[in-house]
């Protein structure tokens, strides 16, 4: 689908304007920037004719108008307080419209080894070391489109057999102007040999004003190191939220990626892990909620393209109102990639008539001596629990809402973040039809 | 004997799945203290009529009544029946992962006390009491911190009925062929823990295709349900001399007085 004019004339201007900030830029990226731009003015948005947007229509983005966000300090540490992490001991770095905050963020020591920063500051510095990991695949308009407007975001490296004993909590809020704003934070995290570290990211609207948010974060986890990633979206209602997560995973590491969509008009979330590494390790566990007349698309590729690993790929959705539910689980198993163990299930749980789900796992096995297992479902709640939890004095509307939280909260249990774990329950609660009643009915009984 | 209102009062009673007609006029009288035995073949509607009286909406009621305590129990939701103390044991206890059975049998208690005029148990006198029924039916204290029947075996399963009526204390429970997949030593364990709850205030409907449930929960009444309708009502031996000769010697309505009916 080619720009219309009127957008690409828009997203030229836009790029001018970045470029023009980003002078003192080092070379390497003026280059990836040029060539991010060149391809998303030509090509423009996807279209539904492409393959991997076929449920999701972009239309919409194209035709409104988004400005980067004026410089200039706009929230105040009130404004960010109810978004901070309840007693998080370790680092909380605070982004605005995808711009480093220092002065809003908690910094505290971190072992040696560890540099923690706005990549903005990173990128200033030449930031070769940011070159191999930087650009990785697979990218698509709107990988071009942070390429070539991103301004900051984060800078994480991790050394060699060092361990980061706290998550680093990153938050990226949206403020709206007057004007609807974009905002396309751009992170980078490399773990070093044996290292281990959590990374949370957090992404929510401080009005209800519309925005594109289009993250992306490339994480390179090496050799038997252990990355643990969270991501929070919690976009306004009139919200765009795109983002791509890329990880490159090397032998014997581990990565997991946990994730819960709530908010957003619209949302894509796509996740693209390689194990690149004999024997590693990857989980992608995620949650999504639809309402009203959300859209939710989540769409992954987990890619073995060496002998020995092991993947398992949960995510559930619960979709209500006239919401609409995508999930694309692509699974490929290299020639070389023998004693693979993949699996992966998405189950979608409709809760009004309208409310739509597509779900479609691909799996491609070119080793064979594998183990590979995929199942989707989408459907209603079941009646007869209904019915059961009701034959014992539960009413109606509880059973059902304690029936979709126990759907959900199966995908929560896997959070080891027992902080990050409590609050988003708390919001799956919250979510849900009843949401007091079943609190009263969870509530510990001991 | 049989004074005052009766506990279950069905008259006439006629339910449809669909557009399937499944009970074709069913009359039923169950008083406080007493324990009934429904038995029939496969198809019969047994397991229909337990349905209806603990409310499944699924299976529609096209004419008929039945009153409880006389009360019109039709009129009322499947919650309210519990909490009025109807409970059914169900011949396939739903799993609901995610939900502690602790948690579940909390609630519901907390819901038929609340509605009852009694104060909610707090948290030591909920445990202990669970434990104390849990001994009864022979449960390990683990199956309370799973969830609701998640992966639990079939004779775990009936148990875990069985201890949820135990602690809910109904006034009528129906059992819903709690006997089958149990083996004989889990069958035993279930009739103790049902056997426990007899009492004159309560009233016990055991519903089952075999004999041998009722060796152990010796019930005051047989009938016998076939194609939707109760075709022979009896005593104890009515269930014995069933064992012996098999569905084959009752006969479906409509063809009462025909040969076989005297051999």
């Amino acid at each position: 689908m080619t720009l219309p004019a009127e957008a690409r004339d828009r997203y030229l201007a836009a790029f001018k304007r970045a470029a023009a900030d980003g002078t003192g830029r080092p070379a390497w990226l003026r280059r990836l920037r040029g060539e991010a731009k060149d391809r998303f003015l030509s090509t423009g948005f996807p279209g539904v004719k492409d393959e991997d947007w076929k449920y999701t229509s972009v239309a919409g983005i194209e035709e409104r108008e988004f400005d980067i966000a004026p410089r200039g300090v706009g929230l105040t540490s009130s404004d960010v307080a109810g978004f901070f992490p309840e007693d998080a001991a370790g680092n909380v770095l605070v982004f605005e419209n995808g711009r480093y905050r220092a002065d809003l963020s908690v910094r505290r020591p971190l072992p040696p080894g560890v540099h923690l920063g706005g990549l903005s500051e990173a990128l200033s510095g030449g930031g070769d070391g940011l070159v191999p990991n930087f650009s990785r695949s697979p990218a698509n308009a709107f990988t071009d489109l942070n390429t070539m407007l991103m301004e900051d975001g984060v800078f994480l490296h991790v050394g060699k057999d060092v361990e980061v004993p706290e998550p680093v909590h990153l938050l990226f809020l949206t403020s709206g102007g007057e004007r609807p704003v974009m905002a396309h934070p751009r992170n980078v995290v490399v773990a070093g040999e044996g290292s281990r570290v959590t990374v949370v990211e957090r992404y929510a609207g401080l009005s209800d004003a519309g925005c594109l948010v289009n993250a992306v974060t490339d994480i390179a986890v090496g050799r038997s190191a252990t990355v643990t990633h969270y991501r929070l979206q919690e976009d306004g209602p009139d919200a765009y939220h795109f983002a791509s997560l890329r990880a490159r995973q090397g032998t014997g590491s581990r990565f997991a990626a946990h994730s819960v969509s709530l908010g957003a008009r619209l949302s894509r979330s796509e996740v693209h892990a390689v194990l690149d590494g004999e024997d590693a390790v990857c989980l992608l566990n995620g949650l999504y909620l639809g309402n009203g007349e959300q859209h939710v698309d989540h769409f992954t590729t987990i890619d073995h393209a060496r002998p020995g690993g092991s993947s398992r790929e949960y995510y559930r959705g619960i979709l209500d109102g006239r919401s609409r539910g995508v999930f694309r689980g692509r699974v490929i198993v290299r020639k070389d990639a023998q004693k693979t163990d993949a699996r992966q299930a998405n189950r979608n749980l409709l809760l009004s008539r309208e409310a739509e789900a597509d779900s479609r796992p691909q799996l491609e096995i070119h080793a064979d001596d594998v183990k590979c297992t995929h199942g989707a479902t989408v459907g209603p709640l079941d009646e007869e629990k209904v019915f059961y939890m009701r034959s014992r004095g539960i009413d109606e509307c509880s059973a059902r809402g304690l029936l979709a939280y126990a759907f959900a909260v199966g995908i929560l249990r896997r959070f080891d973040l027992p902080d990050i774990r409590r609050t988003f329950e708390e919001k799956l609660l919250a979510w849900l039809p009843a949401a007091g009643r079943i609190r009263e009915f969870l509530h510990e009984p001991e | 004997m049989r004074n005052g209102i009766p506990m279950l009062s069905i008259e006439h009673l006629h339910a449809a799945i669909g557009e399937k007609p499944i009970l074709r006029g069913v009359d039923l009288v169950v008083h406080a203290g007493e324990v009934h035995a429904v038995m029939g073949p496969n198809g019969s509607g047994k397991s229909t009529l337990a349905n209806v009286i603990a409310g499944r909406e699924e299976y529609r009621v096209t004419a008929g009544s039945v009153l409880y305590q006389g009360g019109d129990l039709l009129a009322m939701p499947p919650e309210e029946r519990a909490k009025e103390g109807i409970f059914l044991a169900f011949q396939n206890p739903v799993e609901i992962p995610g939900v502690s059975n602790l948690y579940f049998l909390k609630a519901a208690l907390n819901a038929v006390r609340k509605h009852r005029g009694l104060q909610e148990l707090d948290v030591v006198e909920f445990r202990d009491m669970v434990l104390e029924r849990l001994r009864r039916v022979e449960m390990g204290e683990d199956l309370l911190r799973r969830a609701v029947n998640d992966g639990f075996s079939g004779g775990e399963k009936k148990r875990n009925e069985i201890l949820q009526m135990a602690v809910l204390e109904p006034k009528l429970a129906i059992l819903d062929e709690t006997d089958s997949g149990l083996d004989i030593d889990a069958l035993k364990v279930v009739a103790a823990g049902v056997n426990a709850f007899r009492s004159p205030e309560r009233a016990i409907v055991v519903v089952t295709h075999y004999q041998r449930l009722l060796n152990h929960i010796v019930p005051d009444f047989v009938h016998v349900l076939v194609e939707g309708r109760i075709v022979r009502s009896g005593g104890r031996d009515l269930a014995l001399e069933l064992e012996e000769r098999g569905y084959g010697w009752v006969q479906p309505p409509g063809v009462e007085g025909g040969e076989e009916a005297h051999p």
